[in-house]
């Protein structure tokens, strides 16, 4: 199979400014990956690279073997920081929303895990907690059957709990065809579930490398060697 | 719940730790079959890729064994038990004699000392 994410000297650049300088990086299926770095490092950058909401200021970036546009789109699922969903809307209107322009949205399993949690389907968007809307919008992204999960801090909001559930419920969707990538500050958290971790500073990639292998070359835990590389 | 996990060790080598001594202390029987890669990655709160690694050391140091088609087993083997049950115990005690000697005391104080407190034990 075609290699599922492919960055070739990847830069962007805001006027002067460069938020990614020459990036090299090759993503495997069957993997989940925690893209981490400071405030302002690039992380949100490369994701909205492999969404096609920016364009490389020169290199290129393929997933599964094409540029960023309607074929990638159709296997890449994606978590916003933000949400880009209407307030009036109800969550079947969501549902309907994801089942019309996504093949591979999974309704019934949307349903499931948003009974789970207590969510009823017709309640408005904007009577929801931030917490609650975040947990909707991340449960029809997983609800997907992508190739690739691109979240961009999806468990900022919300309170332990729930993070432990959505932790779950990005195990339980994982499969071996598919990778995800999770962009987090909140390293501890998530470390006891990722493959592989990316840290980037400054546009840079200054490691990349499993998690096994930090800690045994390290001994420590990654949370703990993210505090010394980026020490401020 | 999530499994206790400390930070400084690979994950796979804790779990494969935590597993071993679940099948030492009977909480997993000889024989018994057990849970499925994605449900034990559940229970214990980590990536299946880590899990599916675990279970192969476990199955190369002979614990645990592969049925095609119809999952793991807790080994049936009561001698490979008692072995790894002794090689445990043994790291505990060398443990325990390390942390002693970093504490000062010779061979013959540990003995008496260990004597004493067998001896109030019963």
């Amino acid at each position: 199979m075609e290699q599922l994410l492919k960055c070739e000297n990847l830069t962007k650049r805001y006027g002067y400014k460069t938020a990614l300088d020459s990036i090299n990086l090759n993503i495997d299926r069957g993997r989940i990956i925690g893209l981490l770095g400071p405030n302002g490092s690039g992380k949100t950058t490369l994701i909205k690279l492999i969404n096609g909401l920016l364009s490389p200021s020169e290199g290129a970036l393929t997933i599964n073997g094409f540029e960023p546009g309607p074929e990638t789109k159709k296997i890449v699922s994606y978590l916003p920081e933000r949400t880009y969903f209407n307030s009036w809307m109800k969550v079947t209107d969501i549902l309907d929303f994801f089942c019309d322009f996504y093949a591979d949205f999974d309704r019934n399993r949307a349903m499931e895990m948003l009974h789970r949690l207590n969510i009823n389907e017709q309640d408005r968007l904007s009577s929801m907690s931030k917490g609650t809307k975040e947990k909707v919008q991340l449960i029809m992204v997983m609800s997907r059957n992508a190739d690739l999960y691109c979240l961009d801090e999806p468990i900022g909001g919300v309170d332990p709990a729930a993070r432990d559930y959505i932790l779950q419920t990005i195990i339980t969707n994982y499969n071996e065809n598919a990778s995800v990538l999770i962009s987090t500050h909140l390293i501890s958290d998530i470390e006891n579930v990722l493959d592989d971790v990316i840290f980037i500073q400054n546009g840079h990639i200054r490691l990349a490398a499993s998690v096994d292998e930090i800690r045994e070359q390290e001994g420590k835990s990654v949370d703990a060697l993210f505090r010394e590389v980026f020490k401020c | 719940m999530a499994w206790i996990l400390d930070d400084s060790r690979p994950i796979y080598l804790q779990i494969v730790d935590l597993i071993k001594t679940n099948i030492i202390a009977g909480v997993y029987h000889p024989g018994d079959k057990l849970p499925s890669v994605r449900d034990l990655a559940m229970e214990a709160s980590v990536n299946p890729n880590t899990m599916q690694k675990a279970l192969t050391e476990l199955e190369r140091s002979g614990l645990v064994y592969t049925q095609r088609t119809s999952g793991r087993f807790i080994t049936e083997d009561v001698v490979k038990m008692t072995e790894i049950k002794e090689q445990l115990a043994r790291e505990q005690i060398q443990l325990f004699l390390k942390n002693m000697e970093q504490l000062g005391f010779t061979k013959e104080e540990i003995r008496r000392l260990l004597q004493r407190e067998l001896k109030e034990d019963k």
